[in-house]
């Protein structure tokens, strides 16, 4: 099972787009890229979620530490995600309350 | 029309729980009424019993494995998810706090058994010193296993 993890730069923010399945597998990959990113002094990260195929809490444990970790170097991280099926579990777990979730990349830059 | 059983034994390592969702998906589509919708719903549920499976495993020094069994019937599919690790009391998990506390970002795991306990029409979860069975159903109409379709 494939995870793809491109970033790229957009108005100062570094845009994670995850590709793929997330789960306990996968998960890991995700957490060490998010992990990265700050440690590379990117504080401000947008996730694109449009090509996930399949996530489960796994996944969101993992953008949950993202949050976390980024709120303590004062930073912030925002989704993007349409797919009806992915917001569902976001929704479920009352997390549309903890994060930004916005319809495109171009939003959630221009935030 | 008899019950469909299908089998499946997978090692209790994580690269193998995407396997125990193709198999859902591949039953749900083909014998049964539910739509594509619940049988995301179901893959979830499914993927986060095999999680929890795997993790009842961690830390014992042994190649165990998880049993995955559904039982296509006319008007609901079950999907039953059995370990053999140490247990646990899915009563005794701590609540997290609400989503605008602060504190709720301390909490990156134990959103597992919440998803399955939304997603599915019923869930039961057995559990003692010799492993855990975790029961799910969900009906083809709307959770009552009244009004099914094509009955």
């Amino acid at each position: 099972m494939e995870l793809g993890l491109d970033v790229t730069e957009r108005n100062g923010y570094a845009v994670l787009a995850v590709h793929g399945e997330v789960d306990v597998y996968t998960a890991p990959r995700f957490r060490e890229r998010l992990i990265e990113l700050v440690s590379e002094g990117k504080t401000r990260i947008v996730v694109d979620l449009e090509g996930v195929d399949f996530l489960d809490s796994t996944g969101l444990g993992v953008l949950v530490g993202g949050l976390k970790r980024l709120r303590s170097h004062d930073g912030d991280l925002s989704l993007v995600c349409t797919q009806s099926r992915i917001l569902k579990v976001f929704e479920i777990t009352g997390l549309t309350k903890v994060f930004a979730i916005h319809d495109s990349v171009d939003a959630a830059v221009a935030s | 029309m008899p019950a469909q059983v299908v089998e499946l034994e997978i090692p209790a390592r994580a690269e193998f729980v995407a396997l125990a969702r193709l198999l859902v998906s591949a039953m749900a589509s083909s014998d049964t009424s539910l739509p594509d919708e619940r049988i995301d719903d179901l893959k979830i549920a499914v993927s986060e019993a095999c999680t929890n499976a795997i993790e009842a495993y961690a830390g014992i020094d042994t190649v165990e494995r998880v049993l995955v069994r559904l039982r296509a019937q006319h008007d609901h599919l079950e999907v039953n998810v059995e370990d053999r690790g140490e247990g646990f009391d899915p009563s005794t998990l701590p609540d997290h706090p609400p989503v605008t506390d602060p504190d709720r970002l301390k909490f990156e795991r134990g959103l597992g058994i919440p998803l399955i306990r939304a997603l599915v029409d019923e869930v039961e979860f057995s559990s003692s010193g010799g492993g855990t069975a975790v029961r799910i159903v969900m009906w083809h109409s709307d959770g009552t296993g009244n009004g099914q379709v094509g009955a």
